[in-house]
């Protein structure tokens, strides 16, 4: 297995954009920015993983890879563009609550993840091990990001932006998962933003706004 | 040997102190360029100063000798700053005197002075810039120490000329926190520098304005010096991005005229494609409000601060 070393610092550059896309996203007000930046992240994803595959040499990772282009940098933007132009919320602006306190809140998790990643990158035997780490630390913020958003939407986004996190965890400790399972992954994103989708028509029909807040109360009259 | 460096110091200082209006005055061409306006001649930045210094000083009744000293200050201050900044060469004997937190330290006088000089007169903008000056830079300097201690982390050592030096002998070190930390200093060099997001240069409008609502009392030499010191500023923050960031071709120690020539001739060009790309962000950004202004500096201290975490988990791997 060849371990050049500038593979492996290039590797760790695109890890670490990953992480800070995901920063941006959590700061982003605008939907239509936060998608932008969803398929950015896909794309990084893209690179490392193809890169992942040309050091490993398994021709595995080239599908999940090419899935990963296809899925997450093309198809999924596409349709929650079309999604929001549809719903007319692209110029939606969202109010967060106090975007400092929420990054510090963000720079914990990620001490908290490097902290949890330092043994299992330990036991891991790959080249990307070290970025085991940041990709807990994606995860962790997109939950965040779907905890201090309101609209339905953008936590979507944020669910999504999740599952490139998990991604890289699998690529970066054991290389990937099994084709099936990808591909069964794979299509159960495309699934969930079909029918959260039809969830947004919906909510949207019954309160007038894509704000989660009102399905929080019980409407008894 | 050591006459030489002396050479090198002083020559380096009157480069800085000549330039550093031509580089004000890139970036205001460029900015101009990109809005579809007719650009102001490089030389205008000149012309201003002559024209200031040949004006009689116009003094407020009730200005104390702070109002009086505080040009000179920082005048003096940003000359010294540029002193211990390697933007040509390493081997600088007044170097050795003060590290990069010094540095910080010396901007931070220069900030303090202002602020109490336009507090002096007493007039309700003077204050009210100084208090937004204060509030910019207390916001923007833990980003900018961080951003330094990516850097003294990478290389161990806290001398900016240390720096470029280690730097030349290992090239091929590349970290991720370097990204981290360049668009970190990018931002602070916006905020610090009154670039747009946070404050535009070129404006007038009372409720907006930091900077000029500062200067608003100042006339004549006292204004040409302020003038000259804040185009001295933004060039000391453009070669400390250089040498931190892209220091290719700085003549490090020992090296001879010919080398010389070329890092000046590369800090040149650096400085035309740092001056574009300076005005690039300048024009496609829109100011923010000043209450937006903590959230900026958070940003880049939180992206500084990601630059040393990443820069622990990752790089401490990578060498072990």
């Amino acid at each position: 297995m060849l371990k050049s070393h500038l593979d492996v610092q290039l590797l760790n550059l695109l890890a670490a954009g990953m992480l800070l896309i995901s920063f941006a996203m959590l700061s982003t007000r605008r939907t239509q920015q936060l998608i932008t930046l969803f398929a950015w992240q896909g794309a990084i994803l893209f690179l490392s993983t193809s890169l992942v595959a040309h050091e490993a040499g398994l021709t595995e990772l080239y599908f999940s890879a090419a899935l990963t282009l296809i899925l997450k940098v093309i198809t999924l933007p596409l349709i929650l563009h079309t999604l929001i132009k549809r719903l007319g919320a692209q110029w939606d602006n969202e109010r967060l609550v106090n975007i400092p306190i929420t990054m510090l809140v963000g720079l914990v998790l990620v001490i908290f993840a490097f902290g949890l990643a330092q043994p299992i990158s330990l036991l891991a035997t790959t080249i990307t091990r070290h970025t085991i780490g940041i990709a807990l630390a994606v995860i962790l913020l997109s939950f965040l990001m779907m905890i201090t958003r309101r609209k339905a939407v953008t936590q979507v986004i944020g669910f999504l932006a999740m599952e490139n996190g998990l991604f890289l965890a699998a690529t970066s400790a054991t290389y990937g998962m099994p084709m099936v399972i990808e591909l069964g992954i794979a299509l159960d994103l495309l699934v969930a933003v079909f029918i959260l989708g039809i969830f947004f028509f919906q909510i949207r029909e019954q309160f007038d706004s894509l704000d989660l807040h009102h399905l929080e109360s019980l409407k008894e009259e | 040997m050591r006459g030489i460096a002396f050479v090198w110091q002083f020559g380096e200082v009157l480069l800085a102190i000549a330039l550093a209006p031509l580089f004000s005055g890139w970036i205001a061409k460029c900015r101009a360029w990109m809005q579809n306006r007719t650009a102001p001649p490089l030389t205008q930045q000149y012309r201003m100063l002559r024209k200031l210094f040949l004006k009689d000083v116009a003094l407020a009744e009730n200005a104390s000798w702070l109002f009086r000293a505080a040009p000179y200050v920082l005048f003096g201050t940003m000359v010294l700053a540029a002193a211990i900044i390697p933007s040509v060469v390493t081997d600088l004997p007044f170097a050795s005197a003060a590290d990069a937190i010094a540095l910080i330290g010396l901007f931070a006088t220069a900030r303090v002075f202002q602020a109490l000089a336009a507090m002096d007169i007493g007039t309700a903008f003077g204050t009210l810039g100084a208090r937004r000056e204060m509030m910019v830079g207390f916001l923007a300097e833990p980003a900018i120490l961080m951003v330094f201690f990516n850097a003294f982390l990478l290389f161990g050592t806290t001398a900016l000329t240390g720096m470029v030096d280690n730097y030349a002998t290992h090239p091929s070190v590349f970290d991720p926190s370097v990204v981290f930390a360049a668009i970190a200093f990018v931002m602070v060099l916006l905020a610090e520098n009154a670039r747009i997001p946070i404050d535009n240069p070129a404006t007038h409008l009372e409720l907006t304005m930091i900077h000029e609502a500062m200067v608003l009392e100042y006339s004549a030499r006292h204004l040409a010096l302020i003038e000259w010191a804040s185009s001295l500023k933004i060039f000391n923050y453009a070669c400390i991005g250089i040498a931190l960031f892209i220091p290719w071709g700085i003549a490090i120690h020992g090296a001879t005229v010919g080398a010389v020539l070329i890092a000046l001739l590369t800090l040149i060009v650096k400085l035309a494609l740092c001056g574009a790309a300076l005005a690039l962000i300048e024009s496609i950004s829109a100011k923010l409000r000043i209450f937006r202004a903590p959230e900026f500096m958070a940003m880049a201290f939180l992206i500084a601060v990601l630059g040393l975490l990443v820069h622990l988990l990752l790089g401490a791997n990578t060498s072990a």
